[in-house]
């Protein structure tokens, strides 16, 4: 009788993922033409859940109250559909969530592994650190755990607190082995997802929970994936360079509106996938307009900003016209009442970018 | 049986001597423990997953990882399955299903019970068998597990390595309840407590915890009780925290080899000739293949140490 394990390996190698580490085509990372129904964030990420599960059968979703549909919605009607063996409650324990979720994607399955809110994934963190991200490089690639995929909703919601509106990225992109996602809407969230799921690597995604019912989108109902590892320029512009990512995009747009108005015309870019970052996007954007400014929720020390900053001072020092820019969180826990004081504002960013113009 | 604990002896003893001799930079020895590896392994079939702590060689040798194998990851040359990436004793082998060792305790618990889970999802006639030391019965991993494993009824043997130590913590500063075997009880999972010494009697439990498992897909837990009568690697010297006369008392009373080889004999299986024979060899076997592994890979071994 042939071993588990080959035949498994075997059926995996069918489907490309997992045991391989080569990159899907790029033809298939395309957003689809226009049209597409009106969705915001939550349905969007639902409707990437329904099709990942229904595209594998070796797929599975599991995590705290997932089953009726979980605390955000996210995952309503899954479990009716896929089955209970398929779509899960666990009990109330992190690292169990994820360490179990490793164990599956080991055997060639695609685990999707729902961690309740950001800042509950910490006692996960030694199975991400210690066991995830290391695993196919430990062993030679004789194993790995590439199928696990980790949703967590993350960010300001407004009244959040410490415990429910953390930014806690910066923790994971400084892991080797592991990948970094973070949408900033429904369309890039569905496609964004779907890579994620299908990457034949562990991907932390972090989910903007402030636009799981505010931000609504045109997103089309089919498959669909968008690339990672891809930084987009999502405004044009020849003054400044503006960085960030999630939700924090929307109000860097509205600083970027603003700042025009004032005669700046700012390149705004989302990084979409944090680790590893697409240098060169931003690199050539800073080449053009030479100077940076980088914007996350995440307290400014040691947030991703840093590591963005750096790598762009290496390769462009002598292109620069003014320091990089870092408008982010306060160096605080999260405050409930001070929020509005800790965020990084629309004014703050428009502050910093007139100084960084004009310095 | 007999014969894989007696290799796995004379393994450790030349590895060892290896590292103090400066060859290999790291080992962990089995020392006490080889009834419950190659007993415990060999209650097992190949279709079985193990994901190991790092005191099992035992199991991988008896599925059939080679003498050279080991010597390869220990010295971390190119022949290494795991590259080179870790240190020594940190074996892996997909075809053999054994996961590749990490150093961290008790990580390796909810993997196992994800992995189980899959093989139930996919109705394999196999389970997943996971080994940990009563100082991994502490770690959170431990609790995760054993909750899952039961919640999700998934096909998994936990097998405890109650050694008495945990590097220099004995049992009485690592918990207060009856062992470990009553903390699975407690989870809802069916736990038992053997003599991790007394090899027939390993075999016989893992075989049936394995027919459990498997038919009726729920976790079993294991504890088996013995005594690390080596250090905890190289890097300890045990007699700083425990007696002497301690050791020795597990090292030639207790001894799981020598009470098999007791059992044996007395069925006429076995002679003190078969066994110096069986021990030379295997030496010999050991020695001669660890010259010629640093001979085939000279970069791969420390400059200033004399073949």
């Amino acid at each position: 009788m042939a071993s588990a394990l080959r035949r498994l390996g075997s059926a995996a190698a069918r489907r490309g993922l997992s045991t391989a580490c080569e990159d899907t085509k790029k033809s298939l990372f395309q957003l689809p033409q226009a049209g597409g129904k009106s969705s915001n964030l939550c349905s969007a990420i639902n409707q990437a859940l329904h099709i990942a599960l229904e595209s594998d059968p070796r797929s599975y979703l599991f995590g705290e109250d997932v089953s009726f549909g979980g605390v955000f919605r996210c995952t309503t009607g899954l479990a009716d559909r896929y089955g209970k063996s398929r779509v899960f409650n666990t009990p109330l324990c992190e690292q169990g969530i994820v360490g179990f979720g490793i164990g599956l994607a080991a055997m060639g399955n695609r685990a999707i592994a729902e961690i309740q809110f950001a800042d509950y994934i910490f006692p996960a963190f030694d199975q991400i650190v210690n066991e995830a991200s290391k695993f196919r490089y430990r062993s030679g690639n004789q194993f790995n755990c590439g199928g696990l995929t980790i949703r967590a909703p993350y960010g300001a919601v407004g009244h959040g607190g410490h415990y429910h509106s953390q930014s806690p990225e910066a923790f994971f992109c400084h892991v080797p082995g592991i990948k970094v996602v973070i949408p900033r809407s429904p369309r890039q969230a569905k496609g964004l997802l779907l890579s994620c799921i299908r990457d034949p690597n562990p991907v932390v995604f972090f989910e903007p929970k402030w636009l799981y019912r505010q931000a609504i989108e045109e997103v089309p109902e089919e498959d669909y994936m968008l690339p990672l590892s891809e930084a987009e320029v999502i405004r044009e512009g020849s003054d400044i360079t503006v960085v960030g990512w999630g939700a924090q995009l929307s109000i860097m747009e509205q600083a970027c509106a603003g700042a025009e108005k004032e005669g700046i015309s700012c390149e705004l870019i989302d990084l979409k996938t944090l680790i590893p970052w697409d240098k060169e996007t931003v690199e050539a954007s800073v080449r053009k307009t030479g100077r940076l400014l980088i914007s996350h929720e995440a307290p400014v020390t040691g947030g991703f900003g840093a590591e963005i900053s750096a790598s762009i001072v290496e390769r462009c020092f002598l292109r620069l016209e003014a320091p990089v820019a870092r408008i982010c969180g306060l160096d605080t826990p999260f405050p409930l009442v001070f929020e509005p004081f800790y965020m990084p504002t629309k004014n703050k960013i428009l502050d910093a970018i007139k100084a960084t113009v004009n310095y | 049986m007999y014969t894989g604990m007696v290799t796995l002896q004379v393994l450790d003893t030349v590895f060892y001597e290896a590292q103090r001799q400066g060859r290999i930079s790291f080992y962990v020895t089995t020392i006490g423990e080889e009834a419950i590896n190659i007993a415990s392994a060999a209650a097992l079939t190949m279709d079985d997953l193990v994901f190991p702590q790092y005191r099992e060689p035992g199991v991988l040798l008896w599925r059939g990882f080679t003498l050279q194998e080991f010597a390869n990851q220990c010295f971390g040359n190119k022949a290494d399955y795991g590259k080179g990436r870790q240190m020594p004793i940190h074996y892996g082998s997909n075809k053999l299903n054994y996961f590749t060792v990490s150093s961290t305790i008790a990580t390796q618990l909810p993997p196992a019970v994800g992995a189980a889970y899959s093989l139930k999802m996919d109705k394999q006639d196999a389970c997943a068998v996971t080994y940990f030391g009563d100082g991994g019965s502490s770690e959170g991993d431990f609790h995760a597990a054993l909750n899952f494993a039961a919640v999700m009824e998934a096909p998994v043997i936990f097998i405890c390595r109650n050694n008495g130590w945990a590097i220099s913590t004995p049992t009485s500063d690592q918990f207060r309840s009856d062992g470990v075997a009553i903390r699975g009880q407690a989870y809802g999972v069916k736990s038992i407590r053997v003599d991790g010494n007394d090899a027939l009697a390993m075999y016989n439990t893992v075989r049936a915890a394995r027919e459990m498992a498997i038919g009726e897909q729920k976790p079993v837990l294991i504890e088996a009780m013995t005594y690390r009568v080596g250090h905890h690697s190289t890097s300890d010297d045990s007699t700083k925290y425990r007696p002497a006369n301690e050791i020795e008392w597990w090292r030639m009373q207790k001894d799981p080899v020598n009470r098999l080889r007791k059992w044996i004999e007395r069925n006429g299986w076995w002679s003190s000739e078969a066994e110096s024979e069986l021990r030379i060899d295997v030496r010999k076997q050991q020695e001669k293949l660890l010259r010629e592994t640093i001979e085939r890979h000279p970069r791969d071994y420390p400059e200033d140490v004399p073949l």
